[in-house]
């Protein structure tokens, strides 16, 4: 590798970063104000979800701080509040910002953590199907549109049903976020797999990849080394896309207690255990939780878009 | 065409054969139905001999070929919870689901078709970028999230008194912001029976009433999806030359717009949205659950719950067959309408 590229590359290679600052990416995220408020936001929210234990007034999961008398006040705004808790407290006196930067917490890395399961698995897939193509590739091609006319919902919460039948309620909660991860990643590849597929297909007959095959090279290095490379733009792309879709999907996972318990709770839980006491008036339990989902969830779908419109990748259709 | 149904129907089967394989591992690894059957007090001995009865000390093939002959014939056992036929106990929860999504699919297409075109046609209106702007924000909701906004707003009702009360203005605003509620936002209503286990909420307008919120929601989380799916294909096929030559022929716009272009638009919509209108029955689930609708998907929660294993079977072999029926039909339905699609695989 090295010795073929020092050979070739007469000119000096311009720096990554010099790379990076001359490109187009972000010459038109300077020029879109909305990718940058996306951007801001998002990092801010991942900010205070990783601080959260130094951030937060109290730890939710510390059952000695939490106070039962102190339970369903109001957010600050709201007659009836506690100036000790900004955003009030949920049923069990937990205090709702520290609850919900927690619980963002737990949200993200269940996200982030289902995503790279799925990319592992969905862009390998989708490797093997599109450079191999033949039997492998109508196998797992079957296999994903058969995953795919079920919607990935379906099958999450089918198989979070059934993992959770087989486990019993108390181990399942006690593992939630491995399980989930697990969950959502195997309910999501056939997403990443066709993409994928679709694009090495189109790299497939280029010349470069005929010129690597002459020169010996094995199919693995030219799957990973040669074709993967030219196929990252649409990988980014669906890959913020999946975020956002993993985050709904533990979301509706937990809403349905098929997720994270109400002990550790994750925004999802939040909501399905704030919605009990909704018609009690006290709305804020669900619609805080609820708000801070959206808000998250909608950043990184408003990057997904910029990133689509830069990138422009031949996205699989349908 | 034959050679195409053919294929279409050999894969339709493939994917229930599959399913089945599903079904059967489920119920044969999660219930012991000897466990459900005897009490406690059963000596083991009765037990085995019960067990050889039923034979469940068949071979697996022996036990599937069973499982398949008798799910053939829409018998998959008694409901443990209900003590009533899994098969009776869904088609009674059958309807319900139903309604709620053709009450949800008209809504879509009712909306997305007009709010598609109108965004295809003026890409830069005012209007076009706020159902985008909405349309992304729709997709970031999720549907349970949607149901608990709209029950807090038109069943609970908001009062909010962000501006002074005593003066006219104020008052008036803080009237415009606050809502009532009122709206039925939990079960079904009184529906009127048609005939069978066949209620219906469409028939009276409280029943109606009942309907809307649950379909409201339901309809949210499909809506963006299509009105963006819509507005890309219209915006695809205006590039097109067809388009060019009719306008360059002096064809009116909303003939070239409503009779040409939409014709090919819906081609893909078709395709797509008819495997999303499918997928709207797993979203049924979080509807449901939300709206305490007696559905299928507040069913299959509940037997979840319950660990009714028949009940959790038969509800993926009759969804399951939903689906494959909803996808084979839009394959075909794709094949009449587009005779350029390669019916048969072979190269053209």
């Amino acid at each position: 590798m090295t010795t073929t590229n020092s050979s070739m590359d007469v000119a000096p290679v311009a720096s990554r970063w010099s790379r990076f600052r001359g490109s187009y990416l972000l010459y038109s995220f300077k020029r879109d104000p909305i990718a940058q408020l996306s951007l801001l936001v998002f990092i801010v929210l991942v900010g205070v979800a990783v601080l959260a234990p130094w951030l937060a007034p109290m730890d939710p999961y510390d059952l000695a701080q939490i106070d039962i008398l102190a339970s369903e006040l109001p957010p600050f705004w709201v007659d009836g509040s506690d100036p000790a808790y900004l955003m009030g407290t949920d049923a069990q006196g937990r205090d709702l910002l520290s609850t919900i930067l927690y619980g963002a917490r737990v949200s993200l890395i269940i996200g982030f953590g289902a995503v790279a399961l799925q990319a592992l698995l969905g862009v390998s897939f989708g490797l093997l199907a599109g450079y191999l193509g033949g039997r492998v590739d109508a196998f797992l091609m079957r296999l994903a549109d058969i995953q795919l006319s079920f919607s990935t919902l379906m099958v999450a919460i089918v198989v979070g049903a059934l993992v959770k039948a087989v486990f019993g309620g108390a181990t399942y909660s006690d593992f939630a976020v491995p399980l989930l991860v697990l969950i959502i990643g195997l309910a999501e590849w056939p997403q990443y797999a066709r993409t994928v597929r679709a694009s090495v297909l189109a790299e497939r007959s280029k010349e470069y990849v005929d010129a690597a095959r002459v020169m010996g090279f094995t199919s693995r290095r030219i799957m990973f080394r040669h074709i993967l490379p030219n196929t990252l733009s649409p990988i980014f792309v669906i890959s913020t896309v999946q975020v956002a879709n993993a985050i709904i999907s533990e979301a509706a996972l937990s809403f349905l207690g098929l997720g994270m318990p109400e002990t550790h709770p994750s925004l999802g839980s939040l909501i399905k255990s704030g919605f009990d006491y909704i018609q009690s008036g006290s709305w804020w339990i669900t619609l805080i939780p609820g708000a801070m989902l959206v808000i998250l969830v909608l950043v990184i779908n408003l990057l997904g878009d910029w990133l689509r419109d830069v990138l422009n990748p031949r996205l699989y259709k349908g | 065409m034959i050679a195409f149904l053919i294929k279409r129907l050999y894969h339709a089967l493939l994917v229930m054969f599959v399913i089945s394989i599903i079904a059967f591992a489920i119920q044969d690894n999660l219930g012991d139905p000897i466990q459900q059957m005897v009490g406690q007090s059963v000596p083991e001995s009765e037990r085995e001999a019960l067990r050889e009865e039923l034979g469940l000390n068949d071979p697996f093939l022996v036990q599937y070929l069973r499982f398949a002959g008798n799910a053939v014939q829409f018998d998959f056992g008694y409901s443990y919870t209900f003590n009533q036929p899994t098969t009776e106990v869904i088609m009674r929860h059958l309807p319900a689901t139903l309604e709620l999504v053709a009450a949800s699919t008209f809504l879509i297409i009712a909306l997305s078709v007009p709010i598609g075109v109108y965004s295809a046609i003026r890409p830069r209106a005012w209007l076009t970028r706020f159902f985008m702007g909405v349309s992304i924000v729709g997709i970031s909701i999720p549907v349970f999230l949607t149901a608990i906004v709209l029950i807090q707003i038109f069943a609970i009702g908001i009062s909010v008194t962000p501006f002074p009360a005593d003066t006219g203005w104020g008052a008036w605003l803080n009237d415009l912001l606050s809502t009532d509620g009122g709206m039925p936002a939990y079960g079904r209503g009184d529906p009127v029976n048609v005939f069978g286990t066949w209620d219906t909420n469409f028939a009276s307008l409280t029943g109606l009433t009942y309907l809307v919120l649950p379909a409201v929601s339901l309809a949210s989380i499909m809506l963006p999806l299509f009105i963006r799916l819509i507005r890309a294909e219209m915006l695809e096929v205006l590039q097109s030359e067809y388009v060019k030559f009719a306008r360059a022929k002096g064809i009116s716009l909303r003939r070239i717009y409503f009779i040409h272009a939409l014709k090919n638009t819906m081609l893909p919509v078709i395709t797509v949205g008819g495997v999303q209108i499918g997928t709207l029955v797993a979203y049924t689930i979080l509807t449901e659950t939300v709206f305490q609708w007696p559905g299928m998907g507040l069913m299959f929660l509940n037997a979840i719950q319950r660990s009714d294993v028949p009940l959790i079977v038969t509800y993926l072999m009759i969804v399951g067959l939903i689906f494959v029926i909803t996808n084979t039909l839009v394959d075909l339905i794709y094949g009449l309408v587009n005779p350029t699609v390669k019916l048969t695989g072979k190269p053209a």
